[in-house]
């Protein structure tokens, strides 16, 4: 077992590495034109573009270029030119109201997913599975920015049910911060209830057919129990990879259109602003926080698995 | 009989070796093993006869059909189909080549394309080889009468047949380019009994027609005694014994040999009752770390210590009976006296030859 | 060793299911008794009935499109209209069932030793100490090496013959009455299935164990069984005990079985009497004898469905269906010196 972890951690190394390269070529090499000026913004001037190119190292050859880079994020020597701020603090004072976000939408799609999707196996080709399939594909057709901004508007401006946007500290309030918090969990919740309930409901399915499920019953388990330890057991450790990479996306500030919708002010909507200033290295920085926080997931969701499902070990 | 190669076998095997690379390691995959799946096996196979390969799970039967097939390609050794060295060729020259050697696979459930009809299945090899379709029709039709199936199941999908029916259009398929040989993996095995009967019957009569030579691979000793003119039995990778069919039950050489057949129920409840039966007890060995020298003697009754350290060599007994075992079962001294050690040994055998106690 | 009252009485058990093409009678009119100790072994091919028939025992039919006709007793309960909940206290404690392929029947990702506990403790509140100390117990009983330690690996760590071993020891832990195997050795090789048999045979000695055989293989069934039916298209043709079925067939369908076997003792035949045709669609049954279509002897009377009586002289308890006279039968049955099913045209 511990070798295996061992491979997951020494391949995630290698995996990060790649990807900082993959950044660094997309940001700094690959465009036509002069780094320097993209990075400085809207409105350069020659003294900032030679300041940059100083900076940065772009007279330099490709490798010192890169250590430069790499160096420059991971010392937090990171200044957006056109905000003057410095890019770390923004990234970190981000990274709770992103977390909030993610980790709780996460345990609300996770906990309505499975419920739904056992309940629509348990009644497949009736009345409450077809019900369910609707509403699970009208969730996974709308728009998240859409269903944002109409939860805002109406249960949050109009009728005043929710607050209307913005985040509030746990430390300060933390019933204004759950309260602030229940439409951005759900109205990215929704998306993924919709997907994740009929993989579920698919894989249960399948697991109801297998001979051990028969076996299960043939030793005189209750439903329940058969339903609980074999069934449901079973068919979650598929949806165990997929929850990784989509909870990894969230964390590292994916929930872009969520955040602004919400005006959360997180990491992803930091990200969001940044974009729309061509405002390069708030962007590189973003990327790579997004970068790593998928590999990572990924491999703690590949050594989770490994406990799950002990024939993957044996790879 | 064969005009290619003067007579010569059709098929011959010499010394051939599948060893699978097991891989480890934390990031780069280090090769720290390999299963030997067919270690250094040796048989000819004339024109007409059918030889059968029997032996249980993990014995290197199918690894050993495929490998002479080239679908996988050979670790070591050679074969050579009438008369040339396919071992390595390429496969541009393999081709024409190939439509003398084809197969039936074991599950008719799974080697036929559920979504291609049945005309497309078994012409397909005809397609392949640029057969006009006007005349590939007219060619389906007639093998599919060859294997007892109408013209009208021409046009539907494998899953409107039965069992012993997809099997047939399987056989339909082998025969589409004439082939000289057919290399058949537990044809029968999935098939109920009633229906084994039939497609047995059926390759009886096809070999006889059409003068084609088989190889018979399966776990079931007694299918095989019925269609075998010679039988190979082999465990762990190695050939055990080989023999002319109905000698192998009436004089079984090897303890490996006797053991199978004890194990076999007979279906006649007195014989049941008095037969002596030797039970092997325990369970085959890891075929990444075979045991050392006689790869039986883990299981064997008989086993001394000659048997732990030296590799019993194929020794040739009267008839053309081939046994590897220093305790030679059913042979009289005078015949252990005469033995003589065949060239199709494994390279690592020893020299030791049975003695006569 | 067995007699006595029967334990399971099974009369006119009739299962069918409705499918797209119509209602499909799987099961239709199965009588048979098994008495403690023995073991009845129930002979057929595919489609003929036989694991419906099993799995029916033990309510694993049950769905929205199956029917259920005629009674099967269990001591003080009937099993085809028994409630779900009297129907789990019967799994595993008194009726206990053992599957084909013990590679899927066996869950993959719990442990060998946990799923056997988990029989134990379904039926009666035992502590886990002690229950997993019975767990290995068993596993040792049927001879598992190591048994302390292989009872945490898991499944595929397992050969095939261990883990067909370990199903056993997981069907008898909670020491049923009957033993219900469908085609326990079908998957295992020759070797490994004579040990496995070998195993069921010395239950029904020490524990009085009624064992119900499913299988195909009547090599198996010569090996084993004390009695034996024999399952066509959803009936059973022939019933008796395993010396009358053998060596005094009565129905051309067991002829027919027993001449198409291969067989590793005998030399072999010129040709294989096989059985001409395909077995019927259950949607679509022929009308009168099932079997007809495919006998070469059949003759007027066979538009009419036999009835399962006795015909022959054997035994009280050899029944089939089949009009042929008991004088002409002896004589139809032999194809070549053996027993075996003619391959002349059947008629109609």
């Amino acid at each position: 077992m511990t070798r295996f972890v061992t491979r997951r951690l020494v391949q995630m190394v290698v995996v990060m590495f790649a990807v900082s390269v993959l950044t660094f070529l997309i940001f700094n090499v690959i465009p036509n034109g002069d780094p320097a000026v993209r990075m400085a913004g809207k409105v350069p001037t020659e003294t900032n573009i030679e300041a940059i190119r100083q900076e940065w190292g772009f007279d330099e050859n490709i490798f010192v270029q890169y250590g430069t880079t790499m160096k420059k994020v991971f010392t937090g020597d990171l200044r957006s030119y056109f905000t003057q701020l410095d890019v770390d603090e923004e990234i970190v004072k981000g990274i709770p109201r992103t977390f909030s976000l993610a980790i709780g939408a996460a345990l609300l799609w996770m906990a309505v997913a499975v419920a739904f999707g056992l309940y629509s196996a348990m009644r497949a080709g009736r009345f409450a599975d077809r019900f369910l399939t609707i509403t699970a594909l009208v969730g996974i057709s709308m728009p998240v920015f859409w269903i944002g901004a109409l939860m805002n508007y109406y249960l949050g401006f109009k009728l005043g049910w929710f607050p209307n946007g913005g985040y509030v500290e746990f430390t300060t309030d933390p019933v204004g911060w759950f309260t602030h918090l229940i439409l951005p969990w759900t109205a990215l919740a929704i998306l993924f209830i919709g997907f994740y309930s009929r993989v579920l409901r698919s894989n249960v399915l399948d697991t109801l057919n297998e001979d051990y499920v028969r076996t299960a019953r043939a030793k005189g388990l209750s439903e329940r129990q058969v339903m609980v330890r074999h069934v449901l057991r079973n068919s979650l450790i598929p949806i165990v990879s997929l929850w990784g990479l989509d909870f990894g996306a969230v964390l590292g500030g994916g929930a872009i259109l969520t955040e602004s919708v919400f005006d959360l002010q997180g990491v992803g909507q930091y990200a969001a602003d940044s974009i729309g200033q061509l405002d390069v290295p708030p962007v590189l920085a973003v990327t790579l926080f997004g970068a790593f926080f998928i590999v990572a997931l990924n491999t703690v969701v590949d050594i989770v698995y490994g406990f799950l499902d002990p024939r993957i070990r044996v790879q | 009989m064969s005009e290619s190669n003067g007579g010569g076998p059709l098929l011959q095997i010499e010394h051939l070796k599948q060893y699978f690379p097991v891989a480890s390691g934390l990031l780069v995959h280090r090769t720290v093993g390999h299963v030997h799946a067919v270690d250094d096996v040796s048989f000819d196979l004339d024109e007409g006869q059918t030889l059968g390969l029997v032996g249980e799970s993990g014995c290197g039967k199918t690894t050993l059909s495929r490998s002479l097939l080239r679908l996988i390609e050979p670790t070591e050794g050679s074969i050579a189909f009438q008369g040339q060295d396919v071992t390595h060729m390429s496969m541009r020259k393999l081709r024409p080549l190939r439509s003398e050697m084809q197969m039936v696979f074991q599950d008719p459930f799974a080697s036929l394309n559920p979504r291609k009809r049945v005309v497309q299945i078994v012409g397909a090899p005809l397609t392949l080889h640029g057969v006009s379709k006007g005349e590939i029709a007219d060619r389906v039709r007639e093998l599919l009468d060859r294997v007892g199936l109408q013209a009208e199941h021409m046009n539907r999908f494998p899953h409107e047949f039965s069992g012993g029916q997809r099997q047939r259009i399987g056989i339909a398929r082998a025969l589409a380019l004439e082939p000289k040989l057919i290399v058949l993996d537990e044809p029968v095995s999935a098939l109920d009994v009633s229906v084994q009967a039939q497609i047995i019957n059926l390759l009886d009569d096809i070999q006889d027609d059409l003068g084609l030579t088989y190889l018979f691979v399966a776990h079931d000793l007694s299918v095989v005694r019925h269609v075998s003119d010679r039988i190979a039995v082999m465990y762990l990778g190695k050939l055990m014994e080989v023999s002319p069919a109905e000698e192998l039950y009436t004089k079984p050489i090897h303890p490996y040999t006797e053991a199978l057949l004890g194990a076999v129920p007979v279906p006649d409840p007195r014989e049941n009752r008095a037969r002596k039966r030797v039970a092997v007890t325990g369970e085959p060995p890891n075929p990444i770390d075979p045991p050392s020298g006689c790869v039986f003697h883990t299981r064997c009754p008989h086993a001394t210590d000659v048997c732990r350290e030296v590799e019993p060599p194929l020794a040739r007994y009267a008839n053309g009976h081939l046994a590897a075992c220093h305790h030679p079962q059913q042979v009289s001294s005078d015949e252990i006296r005469a033995v003589e050690r065949s060239d199709q040994s494994p390279l690592s055998a020893g020299e030791e030859l049975p003695q006569a106690s | 060793m067995s007699g006595g009252e029967p334990i399971l009485d099974v009369r006119n058990l009739r299962v069918s299911f409705s499918t797209e093409e119509g209602d499909v009678q799987a099961v239709d009119g199965v009588s048979f008794q098994l008495r403690p100790g023995e073991v009845l072994a129930v002979v057929g091919e595919s489609g003929s009935g036989k694991s419906v028939t099993a799995m029916t025992l033990m309510g694993l039919t049950r769905s929205p499109n199956a029917r259920f006709e005629g009674t099967a007793q269990f001591r003080d309960t009937e099993l085809v209209n028994a409630t779900d909940d009297e129907l789990r206290q019967i799994r595993g404690a008194q009726i206990a069932m053992i599957f084909q392929d013990p590679m899927t029947s066996l869950n993959p990702v719990q442990r060998v030793g946990d799923q056997i506990m988990e029989q134990i403790t379904a039926h009666g509140e035992i502590p886990e100490a002690q229950a997993r100390t019975q767990a290995v117990e068993m596993l040792d009983r049927v001879g598992i090496p190591r048994a302390a330690e292989r009872a945490r690996s898991y499944p595929h760590e397992f050969s095939g013959g261990m883990r067909q071993r370990a199903m056993i020891a997981m069907a008898v832990s909670c020491e049923p009455d009957v033993l219900i195997a469908d085609e326990p050795t079908t998957a295992l090789d020759v070797t490994i299935q004579a040990q496995i048999l070998q195993q069921i045979a010395q239950l029904r000695e020490d524990a009085g164990v009624g064992v119900i055989l499913v299988t195909h293989d009547l090599g198996v069934v010569a090996d084993v069984a004390d009695r034996i039916a024999v399952m066509y298209a959803g009936q059973i043709v022939e019933r008796g005990t395993v010396d009358e079925i053998f060596y005094d067939p009565q129905h051309p369908y067991t002829w027919g079985l027993l001449g198409s076997i291969t067989r590793v003792d005998r030399d072999r035949p010129g040709r294989l009497p096989a059985i001409g045709g395909v077995p019927p669609s259950l949607a679509n049954p022929p009308e009168g004898c099932r079997f007809r279509p495919r006998c070469p002897h059949a003759f007027e009377p066979c538009t009419q469905v036999p009835d399962l009586e006795q015909r022959g002289a054997s035994g009280s308890g050899h029944v089939d269906r089949c009009f042929l006279s008991a004088q002409d039968k002896p004589r139809l049955r032999e194809v070549d010196g053996q027993v075996g099913l003619t391959t002349g045209s059947p008629s109609a």
